[in-house]
């Protein structure tokens, strides 16, 4: 049995993505068969097998970024040799922990005196995890004659530990299988001096540990010589990283941020910390657009269509922008430009299977109404059954976010990537109204407008808003302003 | 104008070309070429073996038995057919991509590997094939092979039994200050020396009609020598045009410069995605003039070889590929105190006392359970 493991593509990469899988276990390889597709921060590229056998399994997932290092695929060679190495991390020899974390060990010199003290052996094969740094297994143990005290300090606490860079430190990553390490545990003893005293983290792991707020310094790392690895970070900050962490324990669940979870937090996290937010609110009498939606069902020319509030909505929204295109348009950062767009692609964003999405119908502003309802009836229809192509969700201009579906009178949305404003509409609900002096019971609803305000200000927004209100608390005035 | 420009450069003028896409083999007035059927089988057998050991490379490179690999898929006849103009004592400088010309100048293919493998800074003695190290730095070796020629020059190599070098680049190299100082130095030196451009249409992601507004082979009338422009996919217009440059170099009319036409049809290096940068049509038009197809189909065509030979010539190819492949992956890593050698040709006093300090510095270590 032969493992492959994820190779370095490009020059210092550190990770790729599983793109795509073109075997599975059971089919037969040769050496060089195109295997899998990965996407690394240069390139998608295919990976050719070194091995010939059959897959006996495949280790990650399509859509899974994986370290550079970390096997992807098991093949069945015929060859005697157990593919995972024995789970006694401790024992001297095994350098899975460092096949995962390739850190510069203190001291680096130990390693190469080893590498040059088997280079004359023969008997050793080298590992390719990644080429100039590959590590052997059962290479000779070396150390320096005269040690700092601050080094061997810890390693006292485990007696007859060797301090070589191999030795694994007993932790979390022992008890597991196949060297995926569990989450660091804060450090409680001897180790937690001596971490204090000089945290080992490489430069992109610090630089992890900054952006997710985490102190390094509280941090048992599961690396070589208790070097902090990526994952004790994203352990520590308890962000779901991997699939591998999906053990937990009873009282958490872990759950892999990939596909659409990873491209929605992707998307909210680059709109909200790029475009500032404003969001206004409006309370709105809709009980003429109930009737109104009542009236249009019955028209022939709605028959086959849904004809909901969300339609005449979506409506009011179209005419709204045509008396304030500014409102439907983009902030071109790198050309330092407004890109005020002449066509509505308005999206409608969409709870479905498989995540949250955001379609949009192509060109809204030029439809008919009963093209308008067709296209959102089967707009919804497609996201629900989870066919929705990338292209339908792709060139949106605006958008509509229907929160009052699930029972909420408003909420603050963040708007979609690359769009300046969009509109949550809340539950439509009997509510108290003043109507002509009266008190009256009146269908109302509250609508929300978040705006880019590089783009818009607040008394375009306002007005926006207000409009659009308008329409709804009388359709008839989209019949005057359409 | 930018327009006119680009059509300047990658416009199809007088391009050498004995044999065409088709496989049908033309004449041209000034390189006539004469060879033997088996001289052709042979070039034949030469552009399968480079393309499967670069393969094999590319392969080893996916695997992350190598740090870096850069293809010459694509250029297999510039490189088989200038290679093989060669004489023994004609001195050649490669860039990092010349792996059919170290091929044909006799350097184990896994030698080829070792660079790239980072166990040895080039893996072959220049001496002794007369093919220097790779150079990885674009377009310096162009400095280094007028300075050569005009060593072989001064040496009095010159007639029947002279010598000239050949130096290889590529067309983005022609933008470099190295290149057009080489090219002034050749000139007014009147240097045996032949510059060998492969004009692979990018360097990197920078196209031609970026780099130049008129074909490069022209450029060389400004320096006071002449230029030409071959079809870089025709093997045997390769090998004549560069067999008559080298004559002439040799015999003191001084430098030429062969501007090979052809493509680079793989990535830049393994590091690079030509995706992001070219579309695929283009690609797809070159394939039409594979360097390797041509001449299979003129051999077969007019009855020159049968299906014997070529499945001959795929077996030895598949074998060479595992046979690199195996002794790729066996290549000893090279111990620490090797980096202290080739640095001087002769013994450096400097050098020779870090080698002694890092030897003392290595043997402050003892190897485990040895209490000290």
């Amino acid at each position: 049995m032969k493992e492959f493991k994820l190779p370095d593509v490009g020059e210092g990469l550190t990770e790729a993505e599983i793109v795509r899988w073109h075997v599975k276990a059971g089919d037969p390889v040769e050496v060089n068969q195109t295997i899998v597709e990965i996407e690394t921060a240069k390139a998608v590229v295919e990976l050719p097998c070194p091995f010939e056998g059959v897959v006996a399994a495949l280790l990650v997932e399509e859509g899974e970024t994986v370290d550079v290092g970390r096997p992807i695929i098991a093949v069945d060679d015929g060859s005697a040799d157990p593919a995972p190495p024995p789970p006694a991390a401790a024992a001297p020899g095994d350098r899975e922990a460092l096949a995962d974390d390739l850190v510069p060990a203190v001291p680096a010199v130990p390693e190469e005196a080893g590498r040059n003290g088997t280079a004359a052996g023969g008997g050793e094969k080298r590992r390719p995890v990644l080429v100039g740094y590959g590590v052997k297994p059962g290479a000779a143990k070396r150390r320096p004659r005269r040690q700092p005290p601050a080094a061997s300090g810890p390693q006292g606490a485990a007696p007859g530990a060797v301090p070589d860079r191999s030795a694994a430190v007993p932790g979390p990553q022992a008890a597991v299988p196949g060297g995926v390490p569990g989450p660091a545990s804060v450090a409680t003893g001897p180790q937690a001096a001596a971490g204090r005293a000089a945290v080992l983290a490489k430069p992109p792991v610090r630089k992890l540990a900054k952006d997710l707020g985490i102190d390094l310094a509280a941090l048992t790392g599961t690396g070589p010589q208790g070097s902090i690895t990526r994952e004790d970070v994203h352990a520590a900050a308890a962000a779901p990283v991997r699939p591998a962490a999906r053990a937990g324990t009873a009282d958490e669940e872990r759950i892999p941020v990939r596909g659409v979870r990873k491209a929605t937090a992707q998307a909210m996290v680059a709109s909200a910390f790029t475009a500032p937010h404003v969001t206004e609110f409006l309370q709105v009498d809709v009980t003429g657009t109930m009737e109104a939606v009542a009236r249009l069902r019955a028209l022939d020319d709605f028959a086959g269509v849904k004809v909901s509030p969300l339609l005449l909505v979506a409506k009011a929204l179209l005419v709204a922008v045509r008396r304030h295109p500014m409102v439907n348009s983009a902030w071109d950062e790198a050309a330092q430009e407004i890109v005020v767009k002449h066509r509505v692609n308005l999206g409608i964003a969409a709870a479905t299977p498989r995540g949250l999405l955001v379609p949009n119908v192509k060109d809204a502003q030029s439809l008919s109404l009963p093209e308008l309802a067709a296209a959102l009836t089967e707009l919804a229809e497609t996201a629900r059954a989870g066919r929705t192509r990338p292209a339908d969700m792709a060139g949106g201009t605006i958008t509509i976010t229907n929160v009052g579906v699930f029972g909420v009178d408003a909420g603050t949305p963040i708007l979609n990537p690359g769009e300046s404003a969009i509109l949550a509409l809340g539950q439509v609900r009997d509510m108290p109204w003043v109507v002509d002096g009266q008190i009256a019971v009146r269908k109302v609803c509250t609508l929300a407008l978040s705006f880019d305000h590089r783009v818009v200000d607040g008394e375009l927004g306002s007005l926006f808003l207000r409009d659009v209100g308008a329409m709804l608390q009388d359709p008839l005035r989209m019949l005057a302003w359409g | 104008m930018t327009a006119d420009a680009s059509r300047g450069a990658q416009a199809p003028p007088e391009l050498v070309q004995l044999l065409t896409p088709e496989g049908e083999r033309v004449e041209h007035p000034d390189y006539a070429i004469d060879l033997t059927p088996e001289e052709i089988r042979g070039l034949y057998r030469d552009l399968v073996l480079v393309r499967r050991i670069d393969l094999e490379a590319v392969a080893l490179q996916r695997q992350g038995e190598l740090g870096l690999w850069a293809s010459l898929l694509g250029q297999e006849a510039a490189q088989i057919g200038s290679g093989r103009a060669l004489t023994d004592a004609d001195m050649a400088f490669p860039t990092y991509r010349e792996h059919g010309v170290a091929w044909c100048r006799g350097v184990d293919p896994v030698n080829l590997l070792g660079l790239f493998r980072g166990v040895n800074h080039g893996g072959w003695d220049p001496a002794e094939h007369n093919f220097h190290l790779y150079t990885i730095v674009i377009g310096s070796q162009t400095l280094h092979a007028v300075g050569y020629a005009m060593g072989m020059q001064r040496d009095g190599a010159v007639g029947e039994d002279g010598a000239a070098s050949i130096v290889y680049f590529g067309d983005g190299a022609t933008s470099q200050g190295d290149v057009n100082e080489a090219f002034i130095w050749a000139s007014v030196f009147n240097a045996p020396v032949v510059f060998f451009c492969q004009n692979n249409q990018w360097a990197i992601s920078e196209p031609l009609e970026k780099q130049t507004r008129i074909p490069l082979y022209r450029r060389a009338s400004g320096f006071g020598f002449p230029g030409v422009r071959v079809d870089g996919n025709d093997v045997l217009a390769c090998l004549a045009v560069t067999r008559k440059a080298l004559a002439d170099a040799r015999s003191g009319q001084g430098p030429v410069l062969i501007e090979a036409y052809t493509y680079r049809m793989g990535a830049h290096t393994t590091s690079d995605d030509p995706t992001r940068y070219r579309v695929a049509d283009e690609l797809e038009a070159w394939k039409l003039k594979d360097p390797i197809e041509r001449v299979k189909a003129y051999l077969v065509r007019n009855r020159l070889a049968d299906q014997a030979f070529f499945e001959g010539v795929d077996a030895e190819a598949d074998a060479l590929g595992k046979d690199v492949r195996r002794r790729c992956l066996e290549m000893p890593d090279p111990g620490p105190m090797e980096m202290f050698e080739h640095v001087y040709a002769e013994s450096h006093g400097l050098v020779e006392a870090e080698r002694a300090e890092f030897s003392a510095y290595l043997a402050g270590f003892e190897t485990e359970g040895v209490e000290g």
